[in-house]
């Protein structure tokens, strides 16, 4: 078995010339995934670049992305696989003439032909390269969730009228997670486990740079020392990564080099989006430098 | 060849992780040390199971053992799978593996005797600890005035390897460790610190930037300020680090691992936690009252189907040539449930009823129909100040400020309050209500009235009764939960997300 990568520092900047910048844990997690045949479990507060990561890492390796976004109410015919009844009838229509036996008929439309293959069983019957990304897994039930397991562990997919569908090639696979409900024990058994949670600010600023062009060294640095110290408020929802890119990139076009209290209240909006928050953190940011001091 | 050392790893793992003595394999010293690491990680009460187990044992062969950090977050990625377990995790990974690493060479020189050999309980006579008074090594020529003078500038400059060795000469000098002395890392740590005067020195950093960069405006002052503090923090953990790492070296890996255990999140007692603990404790409740709303809905999905979907059946029967022969029918449509939350908030609970109003105030973000009601001896209605406001904070600030809790002299009157409740909102508990009760039952000794109990139940789907207290001290003193149990449809003690949790899972 011939990997992916040769090293974590591979990793990084395979990652890195994709323009994703990946921090220690997450460079190493996707080497040890590639060795160990194991999925990624992602877990951590919105955009923090969850679903960015699967992407990078199908660009970095030319792989196919497969996409499966979860939702309440999944079931195994959205997910797996589905026979397609109705080409089964006009089968059968098709055959009311003819002279063939049932159990030969029978055979022949439960065969491949019949078979309409969903996200998961596309990703284990692919020749070239995917990869799985499994999105927002906590939204479906926890009895669904048993659906993953098999694929997950074995790389396979059993159909009762098929046998089992086995993987041509090991699919990197990643699944995603809000962290709104605790997902089973048994899935995170199968997964190793990534919390992503904010970058510090040196790596936001350096995200801020590859992402939003034109933007000078100074004017990300106070961008991304204005977002750590309004994540240090205790907010309703602190500002993600992308809304930090968003900020920085309409800072840019306004044509801002230079942060101040006002502008900084003025385009506050950007990062923040409830009210009390909005007002925490305009609060805070007028207020007098020399009231902190203490004594 | 991956296979193979797989299952020889895999063997090995078997045998040690019944607790036998581990064969001839290897690698044993590593295999040792990670048996041992997670023995300690259970112990912590992480739930590591075998297969995770396994995980880790081949994970660490693919990568660079000489790497501390792939190596931690490959253990991480293998063995922690809950975020709120990390600490714990680091805290053990600093212990087993504190003394390992090439970035610590230095300080093996600086330790010579306890360090080569420290499994055995030695007793270094000419330790570490002495450093106070100029023992030999790199750094002790200095006066104190150029260690805080070098300590300045590592801080002005953000320079990382410098604040770590400032930390640690910082350590050698004040904190006055003495080998064998069963004192904790804390003391330590605020020996260090008082001498180091931190804030002073952010005072004097704030102070040269204003100086040299002329007049900047108070926003930029603000920032600057925070990145200073960010510093002092690091530099703060650094001292820390190196602490526990002198006591590790000190009183061997075990026994400090057992001295630096603490509950996990979810083991955390609600009534005796600590701020910080609290903060975690919000964190992971979002999750947990979701599973709750979750599970109170359940029952209502489930089973009996509702009316025939003549649309759906007609679409089914074009697959049997037009016959309806599979009648189709609707799902019934989850009903809202309604919850009542009645939450005693006097001073024999008031940690947990900090704890409660941020239960009260999750769950009133999951449903929509939840009344909340407060009372001490007399009961108040606050459905409204949870509604009107996303700031928690507020919320409680406005129900310890203006709910209208106290009848006669603040003590706890079960009695009184629940006669208030029943008289003035009796009405309005019907038969999709659950009502959840949040209290000691210590009742002062007045008068139960535990028939209104009984005349909710009636009324009500369900009435669960959540006590903090541990359940041998129930029915104690003036305890007088036994009294209202016997009308409840479930009691329950909940003193940590656990058991929060497990009686959640229990609501079917």
């Amino acid at each position: 078995m011939d990997h992916r990568f040769e090293s974590v520092n591979e990793v990084r900047e395979k990652l890195e010339s994709v323009d994703y910048l990946a921090d220690d844990a997450i460079a190493g997690i996707v080497h040890l995934s590639d060795r160990l045949e194991k999925p990624i479990l992602i877990e951590g507060p919105a955009g923090t670049g969850k679903t960015q990561l699967a992407k990078s890492v199908a660009e970095m390796t030319g792989a196919k992305l497969i996409r499966l976004q979860c939702y309440e109410g999944l079931d195994e015919a959205k997910a797996l696989y589905e026979w397609n009844y109705k080409k089964q009838l006009l089968r059968i229509q098709a055959d009311r003439s003819g002279d063939s036996d049932w159990s030969e008929l029978e055979d022949d439309i439960f065969s491949e032909e019949f078979l309409l293959t969903r996200p998961l069983l596309e990703a284990i019957r692919a020749e070239e390269p995917v990869v799985l990304l499994i999105d927002e897994v906590d939204r479906v039930e926890i009895e669904t969730e048993a659906l993953l397991l098999e694929i997950l562990s074995e790389y396979q997919v059993s159909i009762p009228e098929l046998g089992t569908v086995t993987a041509k090639q090991i699919p990197l696979v990643f699944l995603t997670s809000n962290n709104t409900r605790e997902l089973s024990e048994a899935l995170k058994r199968r997964c190793l486990y990534l919390h992503l949670d904010y970058p510090d600010m040196d790596r936001e600023k350096q995200i801020v740079m590859t992402r939003v062009p034109n933007i000078t060294d100074h004017l990300a640095d106070q961008v991304a020392r204005v977002v750590r110290s309004i994540r240090s408020l205790e907010l309703k929802k602190h500002p993600s990564v992308s809304e930090t890119i968003d900020w920085a990139r309409t800072l840019v076009l306004l044509g801002i080099d230079k942060i101040d209290a006002q502008t900084a209240t003025d385009t506050v909006n950007i990062l923040l989006k409830y009210r009390t928050d909005i007002d925490k953190a305009v609060k805070d940011m007028n207020a007098n430098a020399d009231s902190y001091t203490g004594s | 060849m991956t296979t193979d050392s797989n299952s020889n790893m895999a063997n090995g793992t078997v045998i040690s992780d019944s607790a036998e003595a581990v064969g001839d394999v290897t690698n044993s010293p590593l295999l040792d040390l990670l048996t041992g690491f997670i023995v300690e990680l259970r112990n912590a009460g992480l739930p590591v199971s075998l297969t995770e187990n396994l995980d880790a044992m081949e994970a660490v062969q693919h990568i660079p053992l000489e790497d501390r950090v792939a190596l931690k977050y490959a253990l991480a990625a293998t063995l922690v799978k809950n975020h709120s377990h990390w600490k714990a995790f680091e805290i053990v990974f600093d212990v087993y593996f504190s003394l390992r690493g090439e970035e610590y060479a230095l300080d093996s020189e600086l330790l010579d005797g306890p360090l080569e050999d420290d499994d055995e309980d030695e007793q270094s006579p000419g330790g570490e600890g002495k450093g106070e008074q100029g023992q030999g090594g790199s750094n002790s020529g200095m006066t104190p005035e150029e260690l805080a003078e070098m300590l300045y500038n590592a801080l002005a400059n953000g320079d990382a390897s410098m604040m770590r060795s400032m930390a640690r000469e910082s350590v050698r000098r004040y904190a006055g460790m003495e080998p064998g002395r069963p004192v904790g890392g804390t003391y330590y740590l605020y020996r260090t610190l008082r001498n180091l005067d931190l804030d002073g020195v952010l005072e004097k950093l704030m102070q040269q930037e204003q100086d040299e960069s002329g007049e900047t405006s108070d926003f930029e002052q603000r920032l600057q300020r925070d990145e200073y503090k960010d510093r002092i923090e690091a530099l703060k953990k650094e001292i820390e680090a190196e602490i526990r790492r002198r006591l590790v070296a000190d009183r061997g890996v075990e026994a400090m691992a057992k001295t630096l255990r603490k509950p996990l999140p979810e083991d955390v007692d609600f009534m005796h936690a600590s701020r910080e603990e609290m903060a975690n404790l919000r964190k992971a409740i979002y999750p947990l009252t979701r599973k709750l709303a979750v599970r109170l809905a359940r029952k209502r999905r489930r089973g009996r189907k509702g009316p025939l979907d003549f649309r759906h059946t007609i679409r089914t029967s074009l697959s049997y040539g037009g016959v309806p022969a599979e009648p189709k029918f609707r799902n019934p449509r989850p009903k809202k449930p309604e919850i009542m939350v009645i939450a005693d908030i006097s001073g024999s609970v008031a940690a947990f009823a900090r704890f409660t109003l941020h239960l009260v105030y999750a769950l009133s973000s999951q449903f929509t129909q939840v009344r909340s009601f407060v009372f001490i001896d007399g009961l108040d209605e606050v459905t409204e100040y949870f509604e009107q406001t996303d700031d928690i904070t507020e919320a409680i600030h406005r129900v310890n400020s203006e709910a209208d809790v106290v009848w006669v002299d603040g003590h706890s009157d079960y009695g009184h309050a629940l006669e208030v409740f029943w008289n003035a909102y009796g009405k309005d508990v019907g038969p999709k209500t659950s009502v959840l009760i949040l209290g000691d039952a210590r009742n002062n000794y007045h008068a139960p009235n535990s028939w209104i109990i009984k005349d909710i139940k009636e009324r009500a789907r369900n009435v669960f009764w959540l006590n903090p207290e541990p359940k041998s001290y129930w029915d104690t003193g003036d305890s007088i939960i036994g009294e209202y149990s016997q009308y409840c449809d479930g009691i329950f003690e909940v003193r940590n997300l656990r058991q929060l949790e497990s009686f959640a899972d229990n609501l079917v």
